[in-house]
């Protein structure tokens, strides 16, 4: 059988774009392709990740220029139409500022960029990114973001809670969400969240940076095969 | 014609502003105190090729809701003036 085509989206100041490839092409089945932001072409992509990195200088706010490119505008198609999209850290900066996510990310709540390894929990896991995960298992994934304190209105969160939109939190050893256990200030302890029909999902923690023995972590590996397992039809 | 749009972005008041926190702190580490609180924003110049203040108008708060701000998180007001 031919191998599952994943894109990778490469914006000008993408850096975990190549960390995103050696990770997806740790799959068998699975072969990642790099799409330019100047293109318009997904290349037959059966899902897409935005990576991490500072597109665009991150200038103006993280994400906001990005969200303009060519490619974003054949992504947002290719999302509408229900095929998946995963946005890690400046990838989710990217899906709020293009409204795929509801949202926005500030300034870390204690000023500095952080650069750590968190624990989290998958308080979702019936989501094609999350469904190899066990309920209440504990993860441990890394951040490095200066502007991951997830916001949104009251209303907003209200809807993501109902629609079990949150997917990632934040939380201690006991997997509790409690505030010691939250890193950069995101209401509710938000590492990351799924729209709401349920194809684009997006996370301040790096699973690709987790998906290795020799990183400490491997962690973001399901949530890799959960999606690749998706698109391969299995 | 043209006119020069002065856009100022500023964080919405039930944002934690914490660059303008550090700045207040500053501050009041520098002795000012009366100072009571700063908030940092954006100031962005932009000149628009536009016959009719109307019509410049109307783009400054398309740019400005489009890209300039993020509706979720900030306001913006702007001043225009006239180029010669």
């Amino acid at each position: 059988m031919a191998d599952v085509t994943v894109g990778v989206v490469v914006f000008p100041g993408s850096n975990c774009d190549h960390d995103t490839e050696y990770a997806v092409g740790s799959f068998s089945g699975i072969k990642p392709v790099m799409l330019w932001h100047n293109d318009h072409d997904l290349q037959g992509s059966r899902a897409i990740i935005l990576p991490g990195g500072f597109s665009y200088g991150d200038y103006l706010r993280a994400g906001s220029i990005a969200r303009f490119s060519p490619i974003m505008q054949e992504v947002i198609e290719f999302a509408r139409k229900g095929f998946p999209v995963l946005g890690i850290c400046n990838g989710f900066q990217v899906l709020l500022e293009s409204g795929m996510l509801e949202g926005a990310l500030s300034r870390n709540r204690d000023k500095k960029f952080l650069c750590c390894q968190t624990s989290l929990k998958a308080v979702n896991c019936s989501t094609i990114f999350t469904n190899l995960y066990k309920e209440d298992e504990l993860l441990s994934m890394p951040i490095a973001h200066g502007q991951g304190n997830y916001f949104a209105p009251p209303e907003v969160i209200e809807s993501l809670e109902e629609h079990d939109q949150i997917v990632f939190k934040y939380t201690d050893a006991s997997g509790l969400a409690a505030d010691e256990a939250n890193p950069n200030g995101s209401l509710c302890n938000i590492a990351g969240i799924i729209n709401r029909q349920g194809n684009v999902l997006g996370l301040m923690p790096h699973p690709e940076r987790a998906s290795e023995k020799s990183l400490g972590s491997v962690d973001g590996r399901p949530l890799f095969e959960s999606l690749f397992q998706h698109i391969a039809g299995v | 014609m043209a006119y020069t749009a002065k856009i100022k972005v500023t964080l919405r008041q039930s944002i934690l502003d914490v660059q303008g926190k550090a700045v207040e702190h500053a501050l009041k580490n520098l002795g000012y105190r009366t100072v009571e609180s700063a908030r940092i924003g954006k100031y962005i110049e932009v000149t628009i090729n536009e016959e009719e203040l109307l019509q410049a108008e109307r783009i400054c708060n398309e740019i400005s809701q489009k890209l300039l701000s993020n509706p979720v998180m900030e306001n913006y007001s702007f001043e225009l003036e006239q180029v010669n």
